[in-house]
């Protein structure tokens, strides 16, 4: 009886301790596959004219693989989201976190969460519908896909992200600091701005960096509103099209084993370390307060 | 520039970004329960599409759905539940378990389309399980691991030190304390943290675009190894593939997917109120 229980003790956390290293096996198969069917691409185009080349065809012949266009894409919808997003998150982060009532608090932050709830299939599809247009009548342009409707959709989508994990992080800092100015004679706003906000630089770094991964990440709501033209962007008003969806749109129809199949996993490489940097990136802040 | 002038300056900036922020989530969800509802109707549930998807329901895209939720869920909650239980009761606080956590957190950041390229290159064509529920839903479970970890590694947290001293003080083994005088306590935590995975599993797109998902498919799928229609992709192809669709039949998934990720995350929030009216210390 005792030595039965022993032995279904012994398998039973045999199997808690594998599960527990099951995030470091998944992190490295990811990363393994992706350099197994991505790799295979440079056999015969290189790695510069992959990141450098201004050419995107495919599917025609010969196909060229220059990913430029691409990368300048994700770059352009990026950057356009982070202008947007970083005031407007560090702003709401902050009234919710200091300014808002009490009572209002929760209920505000809870809106906003609620926001990463809504699937990002559901907000390509409202984007496609009331923001493309717009973008186009505003602006008087023959089509409203284009980057200025992507950053504008992602920048609203990194909110949650940016505003929660900030209002942490400000939520962290001493009642002390704050009290220490006041009594100073220092107005609530110069109290935030000069003490709150510095003390939680660590937490609102953090925030930033995993809102800006999430936004490069993205791929539904950018695929279906950016107007997927894999050219060079000049201004954000043109169609362009990002890693993430090009990915997304030209998977379906990769021949398996095809240079075209390899080359969507060797953007997937791309994607993969850039989101590995920017989370180490993001995790360093966050735990260096600590 | 008088100190008070420019806080209220500040201030106004302030709400007015979080205004920003809050009315366009209204909006769309007003939208969206507008127009939606319209098109909602017995038979829109419970019918296939017909004429392209351009009339009739959405029945299999929801049972597709359900499908993929029940496998991610039979998946990711044994495997989650136990690595919560390796960090948070047996870990030494090491590098190692920095390395464990560095990982959650990386894997939590992980694009949903290389998701999708992972599930594709290891389950679809390497352990050879084709498009399929099988493939779909374990891609999903790996995405929803993370989330599924560090909550039920929270809940685990809560459960007061003297409940573990007391038990082993009575002679239990780690494993008896563990799950006699611990897991009782965590387990509605460990559950509402599933149920927030599963719910942001239910709306995804990009993993199970190469993995499962099916364009139209006439049937219900018959095992784990066939692929399913599925509500987001559903929604993807309506929306952008097939021209002409009527845009109240549009709305109307919208409507029905938003639905069933908020039944979720009601139940779990529920599930969570109820357990702090009972919680005993």
């Amino acid at each position: 009886m005792m030595k039965s229980r022993r032995v279904l003790e012994f398998f039973i956390e045999g199997a808690i301790f594998l599960a527990g290293t099951v995030s470091i096996l998944f992190v490295i198969l990811i990363f393994i596959f992706l350099l197994k069917e991505g790799l295979a691409l440079f056999r015969t185009v290189s790695v510069w004219e992959f990141l450098a080349g201004k050419n995107w065809y495919p599917i025609s012949d010969p196909p060229r693989f220059g990913g430029l266009s691409l990368i300048l894409g994700s770059i352009w919808v990026t950057a356009g989201a982070i202008v947007i997003s970083v005031p407007i998150g560090v702003a709401c982060a902050v009234f919710i976190a200091e300014v808002a009532p009490r009572w209002l608090r929760e209920v505000l932050k809870g809106s906003v969460e609620f926001l990463a709830a809504i699937p990002s299939i559901v907000l390509g599809f409202i984007g496609l519908v009331t923001l493309v247009p717009l973008v186009q009548k505003i602006f008087g342009l023959s089509t409203g896909l284009t980057a200025l409707s992507g950053s504008l959709m992602l920048g609203f989508m990194a909110m949650p992200t940016i505003v929660s994990i900030m209002e942490d992080a400000l939520t962290a800092v001493p009642r002390s600091y704050r009290e220490g100015a006041l009594a100073l004679g220092a107005t609530h706003w110069q109290a935030i701005w000069r003490v709150v906000l510095p003390a939680a630089s660590s937490g609102v770094i953090a925030a930033l960096m995993l809102g800006i991964g999430r936004v490069i990440g993205e791929t539904m709501a950018v695929m279906m509103i950016t107007g997927n033209a894999a050219r060079i962007p000049t201004t954000l008003l043109e169609p362009v099209r990002t890693m993430t969806a090009t990915v997304a749109a030209e998977m379906g129809e990769a021949v398996q084993g095809s240079p075209h199949y390899f080359s969507l996993f060797a953007i997937g490489i791309v994607l993969f370390l850039i989101t590995f940097i920017i989370n180490l990136t993001a995790d360093f802040f966050l735990h260096r307060k600590k | 520039m008088n100190p008070r002038i420019t806080q209220r300056i500040a201030f106004t900036f302030l709400f007015l970004s979080t205004l920003l922020i809050l009315v366009p989530v209204f909006l769309i969800l007003l939208m969206i329960f507008r127009d939606g509802f319209q098109a909602l109707s017995w038979q829109f549930l419970t019918a296939y599409p017909r004429l392209g998807m351009r009339a009739g329901g959405i029945f299999p895209a929801i049972v597709g759905t359900v499908y993929l939720v029940a496998a991610t869920l039979a998946f990711s909650l044994p495997v989650g539940i136990l690595a919560a239980i390796y960090l948070s009761e047996y870990a030494k606080d090491n590098w190692f378990k920095r390395v464990i956590e560095v990982a959650i957190v990386n894997l939590a950041g992980v694009p949903s389309v290389v998701y999708g390229l992972f599930g594709l290159g290891l389950f679809v064509i390497f352990l050879k399980f084709g498009a399929s529920i099988l493939a779909g839903s374990l891609t999903l479970s790996i995405m929803s691991l993370p989330v599924i970890i560090t909550a039920s590694r929270e809940a685990l947290g809560t459960v007061p030190l003297s409940f573990r001293e007391v038990s082993l003080a009575l002679g239990a083994t780690k494993w008896q304390t563990i799950r006699r005088a611990v897991l009782p306590n965590a387990l509605p935590g460990m559950i509402t943290g599933t149920i927030l995975a599963l719910s942001r599993a239910a709306g995804e797109t990009a993993p199970i675009l190469f993995t499962v998902a099916a364009f139209y498919l006439p049937r219900l799928p018959r095992s784990i190894f066939d692929q399913c229609m599925a509500l987001p992709y559903h929604l993807y192809v309506i929306s952008t593939q097939v021209p002409n669709v009527k845009l109240s039949i549009q709305y109307g998934t919208a409507l029905v997917l938003i639905l069933l990720v908020l039944a979720m995350n009601i139940v779990a929030i529920v599930i969570r109120a109820q357990f702090r009216k009972r919680k005993l210390w």
